[in-house]
């Protein structure tokens, strides 16, 4: 009999209590009437929350696996609290919306599941081929569930765009992962990491190095490679766009980072060049584009691909700080995007997506609360203190300039004054315009209104408190070694 | 070398205390207050709530002000608040000279402009939103001027601009009203991004010599780190900042559209708060400000020509808040000329003089509209000084306070900047001349404001006269109060008060005829203006006859408005508009739904690949990829 490689259990508890919550969910779902459907979010918070402690509880060991292809370091659990948040987030806002939808609650719930499943190996994975794994994982969970609802023709479209795309990207990816392998003769992080110290790179090397750039330029929506962005987080259900522009923008940054801030780390100026034209570019071409559109979902998209571009700053900066400052600012992002997507969902009625600037006419007069939170995230997503959003933004641009991008940093503050102009828009259209497109009575969804409190109390606290989470993102970051 | 004794002096001497953090803690309560339990407990409660935090504020500042140290300063550090690598920037108050001179008053000012609009709401239906701005405004504006650091500062900053635009676009009913708050918020902008380059620059700029900070007493203490070359970009740049929230040329024009809100509300963020925060920073960091002359003399240039320029617009206007407004950017010019020619302590004097009688104006002028029946133009008014004898009494010595009349605060505070004008060595004799003539437009055009209104026949409607009414003593005793600090504001020993942290004042030595001319000038504009609406007013009709195409240039305020659009707005929306067309028109051809339609028509999903937009985007993707390859291949 062969006998099989020990395995490190405890290192993979964060990616079976997800895996395993999802089967449980489809098994629950096989024998269930509809109306009881949203059981299966509970449970699948229940699961996600358990995640989220095991990881917590964790933080600070470093368990590898399978032969150093995989290790559950700090870095990957600070990863794993932002994926299962968003997951928490997510579950919440969708109890109701799956109701006025025609989707089909176990699967979308178990698919979410999966994805996080892919998300954890992403960040955990410590050989090319494993982030491979889990990206694949994660996005093809994703892809059914941009167009998990049939019904609607955007969501179909949606889904096959990003697949298509997806599909291109990954053949970058791949293309790229084999160069670094043919130039270093490894797959595993550690040892490429070694050859490149050694060796300097080649440009066999130089040439993987664009591959991966490409592949996870596309997954974090990076200009030029953001043009599926719109499109698709137009179409897909806007629970989903949520947890996509949060979750599998984090994984795609947390593979990223990995790779290039501490694998890659020691050829940082053969690299910092592009990411630096990368970054101005997404950033400005996020930010002016946001600027015209008459759809906030749409706006929210192009938000998403400019503060794709904030991040790259960050990453840009690289070493400690900017480190430090990428994973923090994931956190200020996810927390003030969730809470945005959610108001969205809160507006819209079956059949009325409500999603148009105008939508959002004479809302803070209707529901003070609602307009109120979603005054705050907007203010905190244009950089106002003592928001979480300014305060992110804030250790990025000041790790920039630290790092001697100055530069940059001017860059990056001025986007963030033009950002201003449509984020405020959605403001002036709550307060300062009548309207009758929001209904008089939205139906109550205690689910949707914890996950949105969540979010802006997230907002507000870690904008006024922001040290210790701070201190976390850097000591997670620092466990990279 | 007095100077830099007394501020180490001031380094030396900080008292640990933990009760400054009440100071914007009322105001913030007031907030929650009004936002959750106004509505419920109606507008009696919120009534009595608002201002009594506001009050409570100004008990824990006189508290402060008694116990500040002489020549040190209090300092309340709350928590650690960010903290990356080896930057620390504490979440911490302090009160020196300067911020306890600002505390006072605005929560002082504040105060009585908080009382002051429990009457003018009175008709109002959502006091309780009011109201809570109200508070907030005030919060913010203490923060500013109580923060520790840069960063803190700019908390106070950034809040007190967005309300601002909240309070004017308070009315939201009025389109052009909420159009003036996004022009409000959009100009600070720009004046925000000027202050955040120049805190980036500043903080970069101290780090080359390993000092990463942003504490207000660090900076100082390093401050001989900072080359002279960079300190005049990091001026330049803050300075940006300040003319956007000071409402400095070429940043003013949000100012006079900001209008549109409530009368109190002008009143604050003209008197007292907003507006000042700008001559506040600059005040604040005047050891960085000392290192460069160069930014010195453009922070007194711009200050003596937005004094200048904005009187000539204000000699002509006929809506009474406009005329205040312009007024208003007139009279920052002035502290900002002080500022420029190193005297710190005249500027902030007539920052404070100015609080009393701009903040007496408005709630005066807001007087007059209330029992005028919303009518706002001074050429339907006339005549109310019977009528409404307690607002013209106040009224007119705000104006004699404002035009410098011998023995009113005005007169000491505006003199002092015109003799440092002239004498100071960064001053010139002809930052005095061009600050002279405005002084004498200034008393022009605010008495010109109360002959037409106060004085001759009644213009208005019969219905309009016969509602005619003095305002209600909730308004008319902070008009008294204020009279009475519009009075004797100028004999508070400010100018000692200030020394530790600006120098011992000494009066400077100009020749009589400097020293006098303001004065003299300023009592000619006012009697001309008597001659001309009061006397004979045919000739104000003639010389604008005669001189019409001035005017006219004059009354539309030079066409600035105008011209930004042009220059500025409709080439970013124009480029906006391309930039999304070429991306996501052209290249990508087609919408959401366009496509969605082309594949319900065909039938299948595949058409997809084949209508371009997929295409396209791979397309997109792939000059991406090659951009990248080649930059390595190369």
């Amino acid at each position: 009999m062969i006998k099989l490689p020990p395995v490190n259990w405890l290192s993979l508890l964060p990616a079976i209590i997800p895996a395993f919550t999802g089967i449980l969910v489809l098994c629950w779902d096989l024998g269930m009437k509809n109306e009881e459907r949203h059981r299966l979010a509970w449970l699948g918070i229940l699961g996600l929350a358990i995640t989220a402690v095991v990881s917590f509880c964790l933080l600070g060991r470093n368990e590898p696996a399978f032969n150093g292809s995989y290790t559950l370091d700090s870095y990957a659990m600070f990863f794993n609290l932002i994926f299962c948040l968003a997951g928490i987030l997510t579950f919440l806002m969708s109890i109701q919306y799956l109701h006025t939808s025609d989707i089909h609650a176990g699967e979308y719930y178990a698919l979410i599941l999966f994805a996080i499943v892919g998300m954890v190996v992403m960040a955990a994975a410590t050989d090319l081929v494993n982030i491979f794994l889990g990206l694949e994982t994660m996005s093809i969970a994703v892809y059914v569930l941009a167009g998990i609802w049939r019904q609607r023709l955007q969501s179909n479209e949606a889904a096959l765009k990003y697949f298509l795309l997806g599909a291109f990207a990954s053949g970058f990816l791949l293309y790229g992962i084999a160069l670094l392998y043919g130039a270093t003769g490894s797959i595993q992080l550690g040892k490429i990491a070694m050859h490149v110290n050694e060796h300097g790179a080649s440009t066999i090397l130089l040439i993987g190095v664009a591959m991966l750039i490409v592949g996870f330029g596309f997954k974090v929506a990076a200009a030029p490679f953001h043009v599926w962005t719109p499109d698709v987080y137009e179409g897909a259900p806007t629970t989903i766009t949520a947890f996509m522009a949060v979750g599998v923008k984090a994984a795609a940054f947390a593979a990223f980072a990995r790779v290039f801030l501490h694998t890659l780390g020691g050829i940082h100026g053969q690299w910092e060049g592009i990411l630096w034209v990368l970054a101005v570019l997404t950033m400005t071409v996020g930010n002016i584009t946001a600027l015209v559109q008459n759809n906030v979902k749409r706006m929210l998209a192009y938000s998403s691909i400019a503060h794709a571009g904030y991040l790259l700053v960050a990453m840009v900066a690289g070493k400690e700080l900017g480190g430090a400052a990428l994973m923090y600012y994931l956190v200020a992002y996810g927390l003030m995007n969730l809470g945005a997507f959610g108001v969205i969902i809160a507006v819209g009625r079956r059949g009325e997506p409500n999603e148009e600037f105008a939508d959002f006419a004479g809302l803070g007069f209707r529901y003070p609360l609602l307009a109120l939170a979603m005054t705050v995230f907007m203010l905190s997503l244009t950089g106002i203190p003592p928001l979480v959003g300014f305060v992110g933004k804030f250790y990025i641009f000041s790790a920039a300039v630290k790092a001697g991008y100055l530069w940059l940093a001017v860059i990056g503050v001025l986007n963030s004054v033009i950002s201003a102009y449509y984020y405020i828009r959605v403001i002036v259209s709550m307060y300062m315009h009548e309207g009758d497109k929001v209904p008089e009575k939205l139906s109550a969804r205690p689910a949707l209104a914890v996950a949105i409190l969540i979010a802006a109390v997230g907002t507000i606290w870690l904008g006024v408190f922001p040290s210790a989470s701070m201190a976390l993102s850097r000591l997670s970051f620092l466990a990279l070694g | 070398m007095e100077h830099a004794h007394a501020t180490a002096q001031a380094l030396s001497l900080s008292l640990s205390v933990s009760y400054l953090r009440y100071i914007p803690l009322f105001p913030l309560l007031g907030v929650l207050f009004n936002i959750f339990l106004g509505h419920r407990l109606g507008r009696k409660a919120v009534n009595i709530v608002s201002p009594g935090m506001v009050f409570l504020s100004f008990l824990v500042s006189l508290h402060a002000f008694w116990n500040l140290p002489e020549g040190g300063r209090l300092v309340d550090t709350m928590w650690l608040w960010i903290s990356s690598g080896t930057l620390h920037v504490d979440f911490a108050l302090q009160v020196d000279q300067l911020s306890a001179m600002m505390i006072l008053v605005v929560t002082g000012v504040g105060f009585l402009i908080h009382v002051y609009s429990t009457g003018y709401m009175a008709h109002d239906h959502d006091v309780a939103r009011y109201f809570a701005y109200l508070n907030l405004f005030t919060a913010s504006m203490l923060l500013l001027v109580l923060g520790e650091n840069l960063l803190l500062l700019f908390v106070g900053w950034e809040g007190v601009g967005l309300c601002s635009y909240l309070l004017i676009g308070f009315w939201y009913t009025d389109d052009e009203k909420a159009s003036a708050g996004k022009k409000a918020f959009i100009v600070n902008r720009v004046g925000d991004a000027g202050f955040l380059l120049g805190l980036f620059l500043l903080f970069w700029t101290l780090g080359e010599s390993n000092v990463w900070t942003l504490s207000f007493s660090t900076i100082q203490q390093h401050i001989a780190a900072v080359p002279a070359e960079v300190a005049t970009v990091i001026c330049l740049l803050l300075f940006v900042g300040a003319a956007g929230k000071s409402a400095q040329i070429p940043l003013y024009v949000w100012l006079p559209d900001a209008m549109a809100g409530p009368t109190p509300v002008s009143a604050l963020i003209h008197a007292a708060t907003m507006v000042t925060a700008g001559i506040y920073m600059i005040a604040r960091l005047n050891f960085l400000y000392a290192l460069s002359p160069t930014a010195l003399s453009v922070v007194a240039t711009v200050g003596a020509a937005t004094a200048f320029f904005a009187a000539t617009i204000g000699l002509v206007q006929t809506d009474i808040k406009k005329v205040l407004a312009y007024s208003t950017v007139s009279q920052l010019g002035y502290m900002f000329l002080a500022l420029g020619v190193g005297a710190y302590t005249a500027g902030v004097f007539h920052l404070m003089t100015h609080a009393f009688f701009k903040a007496l104006l408005f709630l005066g002028a807001g007087s007059v509209i209330h029992g005028m029946s919303d009518e706002q133009d001074i050429t339907k008014m006339g005549g109310l000084k019977s009528k409404m004898p307690v607002t013209f009494w106040t009224f007119f010595i705000a104006c004699l306070a404002i035009a410098g009349v011998p023995g009113l605060s005005g007169f000491f505070s505006k003199d002092l900047i015109l003799e440092e004008a002239y004498a100071s060595p960064l001053g010139s004799p002809m930052l005095w001349l061009v600050g002279t003539i405005g002084a004498g437009m200034t008393a022009f055009y605010m008495f010109r404001l109360l002959f037409v209104t106060f004085f001759g026949e009644n213009r208005a409607s019969h219905e309009v006269q016969h509602h005619i009414h003095e305002s209600p003593a909730s308004m008319t005793v902070p008009l008294a109060i204020l009279a009475v600090l519009s009075i004797v504001g100028g004999y508070f020993p400010l100018l000692h008060f200030l020394s530790p942290l600006f120098g011992e004042h000494h009066e400077p030595h100009v020749a009589p005829l400097i020293k006098y001319l303001p004065t003299v000038v300023g009592l000619g504009g006012i009697a001309l203006a008597y001659v001309m609406y009061v006397l004979n007013p045919a000739i104000a009709d003639n010389m604008a006859r005669g001189l019409s195409a001035f005017h006219k240039l004059l009354f539309n305020k030079y066409y600035i408005d105008e011209i930004y659009d042009a220059v500025i707005v409709r080439p970013i929306v124009g480029m906006s508009n391309w930039l999304w067309k070429v991306w996501d028109a052209i290249v990508i051809d087609g919408t959401v739904n366009g496509a969605a339609h082309t594949m319900e028509a065909n039938g299948s999903l595949l058409r997809l690949w084949q209508n371009g937009n997929v295409q396209n985007y791979a397309l997109s993707f792939l000059i991406g990829a090659m951009a990248i390859l080649g930059y390595y291949l190369w």
